[in-house]
């Protein structure tokens, strides 16, 4: 019986139309050659893609869900990020 | 329902005050609609259940391979061959995405498909009947994946994040996999007496399975009632099963075929059609394994894993000798 199980991969598509690659799920195989085969048959049946990147998944690092407050809470007080921040006179155009 | 019987764990659902800070938390996020990720918080129960559900969810798509990959060599035509294989094929790739978002969830592949293979993992009752004739092959896509998408389509709104995802992708594939179904019951229906009469036949021996896919009447159901909490069981067993029936009646009479229940009566004042009630001793028996194909759909599976087991090593030993060689010469 086997006893190294296949590693885990997970798999980006970018669709047509220019989007950038999304993530659409993960797969097991033995190389990145069966990887991308793999992603091929699982995950682009129905012309779901132009693009294929598949990445080990033990290659992602990724932010903690407890590290959410110190990472994203302070964007929340900086509104003057956003150009609705700045009234505009009506009668100024084209800005 | 590709998930029949799911156990929980609950005795009984907690009232918020009975529920930790923690849990608090965590329900409060569930009743905003805001959807749990699988590096998230969440009580074991809740990890627990959903590995059951979608692990036997995952496990009926790939049992499910079977009864259909009986009718590929013999399908009528190269187009409906075609057609099969790739319905059979989705059923693989749908396994897959599920077996992914349960192992987002901290367990492997290799253990799911281990407890499946010893018997501790359910899979769907509905893939333990035979697949007699070529109508079979209709009555299955037209009932029993119209059943997969009534269960189904709720899902893509549950709580769990990955689940909900694997379940938009799948549901988009199952309406190809229900009228590819339906189109075959249409081409029998036009055909000779024969044709049809086996069209009815297929109808006579699917419908009270498929029906029997929703589970048992779930109103007491503790477990039910827990996992409606969770917001991975979104409708009642009965509240699925009445529209399947609502829907399926006139697809049947469209066809001219006859649903084999003589109970079967449209009720003005409810709105609905009224039907018997499963075979609640067929159910059970078939869900503990003694359906008319149960054993042999296991050792199918056990047999195709074993089988493939010098293949997956050799995989792993070529990619090993390679990644070797490339860190020899770097």
């Amino acid at each position: 019986m086997t006893t190294k199980n296949l590693p885990l991969w997970e798999v980006f598509i970018r669709s047509q139309h220019g989007l950038a690659h999304k993530h659409v799920g993960s797969l097991h195989a033995a190389d990145a050659e069966m990887a991308m085969n793999n992603a091929r048959d699982v995950y682009t049946r129905r012309n779901e893609g132009v693009s294929i990147w598949v990445v080990p998944s033990a290659s992602i690092v990724a932010s903690s869900p407890d590290d959410k407050e110190p990472l994203f809470d302070p964007a929340n007080s900086k509104v003057y990020r956003h150009p609705t921040f700045f009234p505009m006179p009506d009668e100024v155009k084209h800005i | 329902m590709y998930a029949q019987l799911v156990e929980t764990g609950a005795k009984k659902v907690p009232t918020l005050a009975e529920m930790t800070p923690e849990e608090q938390a965590f329900q409060a996020k569930i009743d905003a609609g805001i959807k749990i990720e699988a590096k998230d918080w969440m009580p074991e129960g809740y990890r627990k259940t959903l590995v059951r559900q979608i692990s036997q969810h995952a496990h009926s798509e790939i049992v499910g391979q079977l009864p259909e990959g009986n009718w590929i060599t013999r399908a009528p035509s190269l187009k409906r061959k075609s057609i099969l294989l790739a319905k059979v094929q989705d059923e693989g790739g749908h396994g897959l995405y599920l077996y992914s978002a349960a192992e987002t969830l901290g367990v492997s592949r290799e253990q799911m498909v281990d407890d499946l293979h010893a018997g501790k993992a359910r899979y769907s009752s509905i893939f333990n009947y035979p697949t007699l004739t070529w109508a079979d092959m209709g009555a299955i896509g037209w009932l029993v994946d119209g059943a997969a998408i009534i269960n189904q389509i709720p899902l893509c709104r549950c709580s769990f994040g990955p689940y909900a995802r694997a379940m938009v992708r799948i549901c988009k594939e199952e309406s190809f996999h229900q009228r590819q179904g339906y189109d075959i019951m249409i081409s029998l229906m036009r055909g000779t007496a024969a044709q049809q009469a086996m069209a009815q036949d297929a109808l006579n021996r699917w419908w009270w399975p498929s029906l029997m896919m929703f589970g048992p009447s779930d109103a007491e159901s503790i477990n039910s009632a827990q996992s409606a909490q969770w917001g991975i069981k979104l409708f009642s067993n009965d509240e699925l099963r009445q529209k399947m029936v609502d829907q399926t009646v006139p697809q049947a009479e469209h066809l001219g075929l006859r649903i084999p229940d003589p109970d079967l009566k449209w009720n003005e004042e409810r709105g609905h059609y009224d039907f018997g009630a499963i075979e609640r001793d067929e159910f059970y028996s078939v869900l503990k394994g003694n359906g008319p194909c149960n054993k042999e759909r296991l050792a199918t599976r056990v047999k195709a894993h074993e089988d493939g087991a010098w293949f997956r090593d050799a995989l792993m030993a070529h990619a090993e000798k390679r990644a070797a060689r490339a860190g020899k010469a770097a």
